[in-house]
């Protein structure tokens, strides 16, 4: 049983920290754009801002389930099959993104204007602007929102194991549920919850140490 | 060093324009310690924001040290920008940085080394008193030291320009006076421009060479701070004016003040002498010399940069005849009078 525990451990890690840093890639710099084209910011832009409010609530408007199923023809078409952790990776990452995004977006909004204003009159420029001021000074609540998308990630890789993609999810259905392994059973779901803890406990002490300094 | 030509701005505001800044023309000269005093909302904050176009006029010329910002490109006003330091009332410090990297920011900015600026950092806290603060994170500075730092950024690359904007309101009256006179010092060290944007007298008092008035989005009046202080032309700068105690009279007068003389009523007369010393004496020769008496209601020194005047309120007491004869006497001696009203004589 450990043997296979272990198995789905490394599966439901490898999908989850790859949907992860993907998402922290791709969903950093899409809440960026999304915080600095908002109203009344210094890249202030209407037309761009509201394609991606629009890509974002629709997206995160699906249900994880049909998501996952819709996208099965560009999963196929990004790596090339359509089952087990690898093919479960991409609509993770794409149910992943908008929440993570929205996450930096909020904590991007909430670093005091007054910031920029006085990075801009010493002469910053946008772009330093924002790596400079914006995204050090609200690290540590875009952590927070990359933690609580990780626990997501957990949940969705569990629902993504139920139709093949195997890991811890996957594990429970197979052995548990058609099986009858109450240990099984009993394993899975503690080890489920020990690693959301895990998680959520390096998320915060890593905030924290940022947060630290930032209570001004 | 500073010129202001015609500085308009308006603002959009749904659907109502509202007019900002309406043709604001200003020369400031280099080494100039230069005060503008307004109300909240009168216009300051738009105007500062002109200087350094982080929110250009949309009307009207900025030419510091003879280069019209306005005309720049973007590229070019960045770099511009680099010589025009300016503080804020809520200092803007970055809370993930300590003072050093703060201080360090312009530098780190405009791209130059570590090894190099690590000095001029070291120089420039030095300067502000904060040596021992180096690593430390604004959230563990008060409020003076936290000035400190803005004031160290604002220098450290070495502007010709540093501009205040309301940067003693938040502070507490001894933090308030430290930081004036840390200014002064870098004023005179430096012979730095500095403009100073307040609307508070206290700021103006002990630094500034020169004030203006701006008043809805107008300079209603300007010139030294000891004419506006000794003789306010607009209603605005007296009121303005008042707010620092000593102008205000007794309640008790001034509900007993009326505007014109009657038959049973004394002149109340605000004046203003170059010196306490000068005070006496003249009071002494206007009774020796007329049948008239002096009251004196009260009396304060008080410190204009390094000049010091004597402010007296003081009603006088005789019979109308010598009373405007004395009043005409003291109108011709080297002080400013005023009548500020007539009190019914005390039965």
């Amino acid at each position: 049983m450990l043997h296979d525990l272990l198995n789905a451990l490394e599966e439901t890690l490898f999908m989850v920290f790859s949907a992860g840093l993907i998402t922290w890639i791709t969903g950093l710099p899409l809440g960026t754009v999304l915080s600095v084209t908002g109203e009344g910011k210094f890249l202030e832009n209407a037309l761009v801002h509201r394609v991606l409010r629009l890509l974002i609530n629709t997206t995160r408007s699906v249900p994880y389930m049909v998501l996952m199923i819709a996208v099965i023809p560009f999963t196929r078409f990004v790596v090339g099959v359509n089952e087990g952790s690898v093919a479960a990776v991409v609509p993770l990452t794409l149910a992943a993104i908008p929440h993570f995004a929205q996450f930096s977006e909020k904590a991007l909004n909430r670093v005091p204007a007054g910031l920029i204003e006085a990075a801009k009159a010493v002469g910053a420029s946008s772009f330093q602007i924002i790596y400079k001021i914006l995204i050090p000074e609200a690290l540590s609540n875009i952590i927070k929102g990359l933690t609580v998308t990780l626990v997501h990630l957990i949940g969705y890789s569990s629902i993504a194991g139920a139709i093949g993609a195997g890991g811890l999810g996957g594990l429970i259905i197979e052995k548990g549920h058609l099986d009858f392994h109450l240990d099984y059973v009993l394993a899975t779901v503690v080890t489920l919850i020990a690693l959301v803890h895990i998680i959520q406990s390096c998320g915060d002490y890593i905030a924290n140490g940022n947060m630290r300094q930032n209570n001004t | 060093m500073i010129s202001l030509n015609g500085i308009e701005k308006t603002v959009k505001n749904g659907h109502s324009v509202i007019h900002a800044l309406k043709g604001i023309t200003l020369d400031i000269e280099q080494g100039e310690v230069f005060g503008i005093l307004g109300r909240k909302g009168a216009g300051k904050s738009a105007l500062i924001r002109c200087i350094n176009l982080l929110d250009p006029p949309s009307r009207g010329a900025v030419i510091i040290d003879s280069c019209d910002l306005t005309t720049l490109s973007t590229e070019a006003l960045r770099e511009a920008r680099r010589s025009i330091g300016m503080i804020f009332q809520h200092f803007n410090l970055l809370a993930s940085r300590t003072v050093f990297e703060n201080v360090a920011l312009p530098l780190e900015l405009s791209g130059s080394p570590k090894s190099i600026f690590s000095a001029t950092v070291q120089s420039l806290l030095a300067l502000t008193g904060l040596t021992d603060k180096r690593e430390a994170y604004p959230h563990q500075l008060n409020s003076e030291q936290k000035q400190r730092v803005a004031i160290a950024r604002a220098l450290v690359n070495r502007p010709k320009v540093l501009l205040c904007e309301e940067a003693t309101a938040a502070l507490d009256p001894s933090a308030k006076q430290a930081i004036l006179q840390l200014l002064k010092e870098i004023n005179e060290q430096f012979n730095l421009t500095i403009l100073m944007m307040t609307h508070e007298l206290d700021v103006i008092k002990p630094i500034c060479d020169r004030v203006a008035v701006l008043h809805q989005g107008e300079i209603i009046e300007q010139g030294t701070v000891l004419e506006l202080f000794t003789r306010p032309k607009t209603v605005v700068a007296k009121e303005l004016i008042r707010t620092t105690a000593l102008l205000d009279l007794p309640a008790t007068l001034r509900h007993r003040l009326q505007p014109y003389p009657t038959e049973h009523s004394n002149p109340i007369l605000r004046i203003s002498f170059a010196s306490f010393t000068a005070e006496e004496s003249v009071i002494a020769e206007v009774i020796q010399h007329f049948q008239v008496s002096v009251n004196i209601i009260q009396a304060h020194l008080d410190t204009i940069r390094t000049e010091s005047i004597g402010i007296m309120i003081a009603e006088m007491v005789g019979n109308s005849e010598e009373v405007k004869k004395a009043i005409q006497f003291l109108d011709n001696q080297d002080l400013h009078i005023e009548v500020l009203g007539y009190a019914p004589r005390s039965a």
